[in-house]
């Protein structure tokens, strides 16, 4: 078995620009990913930039993928891996294809989806909005003629109107009703005070207008008391605060979805019942980060709500507690594409100063790490207001245990 | 061959021309594309079910599309539970749908096996008196 420098697990935005550095420093490196072709989760991605741009996945991919392969790196789709084993002085990756040994893994596995369970939500033609978007601009499928999306936030709302430029009817987004799982998302207080967030997004004066202000707890509850019976029409399409979806309807598939009016907590108001003919439904339950690899070699683990839940504790460096392990991407907290992209290439630069012990090396890295900030400060897509603080918080833990 | 495929878009532009690929699904033939997964293959046809809960048999379909949830399961050419959604299809590959099993825990197939130890050795009993 031959040994790699480094292998790097997923092709995303992260691992693929990791690669890209670690080969540039003349690293033997393989990056493995279980998905058919490299890109992650960046390859469905599909907005307006403020600017008037077009922020398209499968062209920043290609970019990627470019200069990768400028630089031979070796990148393996269709390989899942589904253990790291630590031997004395170096670490096996196993996977569906064989065993890869390396000095140095970087686990760059992205995020995964919430689940926000409603009652018929195993009906074929119910899926994850992330799902609905890989197969509506990576696959070219269309997934259904009609249908809703069920949770609103950030994500929701981007993907959404990804469908609706490839020509596919959605008839608006709502709640998913209350219970153990969904709870927060099924919280109109909640869920406005999160959509403030993208309101520079949205063409409505009401959304702005609640941008300016609605920062303030008494001025989100005053919108949600007086929340339009129709919804607040973004992009001619419906958002509901105040209705919920309760059901899922169907006997061989999705057939319709039942839709109920909520309270400002997010309680049923009795006798609100509309059924609502569509085939297909997109549940939104927002991302966490994918980090069983991490947790599997043995890295020690911090909850960031900011983040989106528990994170392996790493330093600015991307270096995990552990010698060797490093982390990027979304593993280490959900944001933007763009983001997981410099974070890469911070992980990409603290590998290759380790392997080749070049002095050089140290100010790249500074000036890597110092991007990621500036990344995440001019972000137009915010996952979490206090993203900053749950950075602080992953940092001080790392200081503590090193 | 079909119409649900996303053939003009307004930003990523027109679909490139891909080579057909002829597989198979519970044992019809299907048209996809080269690079398809058999679970954009299936839903380009119109297919949603992939698989029959292996208790319940209630229909199941993709959920995540990206092999988180395992929802997609299928057999593939013999080799059973593989996701749908990660992997391409390939001329003349056999696709089968997911089946119900026969329940370990249903009480019509669980014959005349003892329930307990205590009972296994009873009828051990029983049975060594009735040679006798």
């Amino acid at each position: 078995m031959q040994k790699n420098d480094v292998v790097i697990i997923g092709a995303g935005p992260a691992g693929l620009s990791a690669a890209i550095q670690c080969r540039e420093n003349g690293l033997s490196v393989t990056v493995l990913d279980e998905f058919p072709k490299p890109g992650g989760r960046l390859l469905g991605q599909l907005h307006e930039e403020p600017s008037g741009e077009w922020w398209n996945g499968i062209k920043e991919t290609n970019s990627l993928l470019e200069k990768a392969e400028k630089n031979n790196t070796t990148i393996k789709c269709g390989v899942s891996v589904h253990h790291v084993e630590t031997l004395e002085n170096h670490f096996v990756v196993h996977t569906n294809k064989g065993y890869f040994a390396a000095d140095n893994v970087l686990i760059a596995t992205g995020a995964a989806e919430s689940a926000a369970p409603i009652p018929g939500w195993t009906l074929p033609g119910v899926m994850s909005i992330g799902a609905a978007q890989v197969m509506t601009n990576v696959h070219r499928v269309s997934v259904g003629e009609k249908g809703i999306v069920a949770g609103v936030n950030v994500l929701s709302a981007a993907i959404t109107r990804e469908l609706q430029l490839a020509g596919i009817d959605v008839v608006g987004m709502a709640l998913p009703s209350r219970n153990i799982v969904s709870e927060d998302q099924a919280n109109p207080r909640e869920v406005m005070e999160r959509m403030v967030r993208i309101a520079h997004l949205a063409p409505s004066k009401f959304i702005q207008f609640g941008s300016k202000f609605a920062t303030f707890k008494f001025v989100q509850n005053l919108a949600l008391q007086f929340f339009p019976k129709g919804g607040i029409k973004m992009w001619d399409m419906p958002i509901h605060l105040r209705k919920a979806i309760k059901e899922i309807n169907g006997t061989d598939k999705v057939e319709s979805v039942t839709m109920v009016d909520v309270t400002m907590d997010g309680d049923i108001i009795r006798g609100t019942e509309e059924t609502i003919s569509v085939d297909f439904v997109c549940i939104a339950g927002g991302l966490y980060p994918l980090a069983e690899l991490a947790a599997v070699v043995g890295c020690p683990f911090q909850y960031s709500e900011e983040l989106g839940g528990h994170v392996p504790i790493h330093s600015e460096a991307m270096e995990t507690p552990i010698e060797g392990i490093f982390v990027a991407g979304n593993i280490t907290g959900i944001e933007s594409a763009k983001v997981a992209r410099e974070q890469g290439t911070v992980a990409g630069l603290s590998i290759a100063k380790k392997v080749t012990g070049n002095k050089e090396i140290d100010s790249k890295l500074q000036d890597a790490i110092t991007n990621v900030k500036a990344t995440r400060n001019a972000a137009t897509i915010q996952f979490h207001p206090r993203i900053d603080e749950g950075r602080a918080k992953i940092s001080q833990a790392f200081n503590e245990i090193s | 061959m079909t119409t649900k495929r996303i053939v003009n878009h307004p930003v990523l532009g027109e679909l490139d021309k891909q080579e057909k690929v002829t597989f198979q699904f519970d044992g019809n033939t299907y048209e996809g594309y080269e690079n398809d997964t058999i679970a954009s293959a299936l839903l380009a046809n119109g297919i949603r079910t992939l698989r029959k809960h292996e208790e319940t048999g209630n229909p199941r379909g993709i959920y995540c599309n990206i092999g988180h949830c395992y929802e997609c399961r299928v057999t593939v050419d013999g080799a059973s539970n593989i996701r749908a959604c990660l992997t391409p299809i390939k001329a003349n590959m056999v696709v089968e749908s997911g089946k119900v099993q026969p329940s370990p825990l249903d009480p019509s197939n669980e014959g005349e096996l003892p329930k307990t130890y205590a009972e296994f050795k009873r009828r051990e009993e029983q049975q060594k008196n009735a040679k006798k």
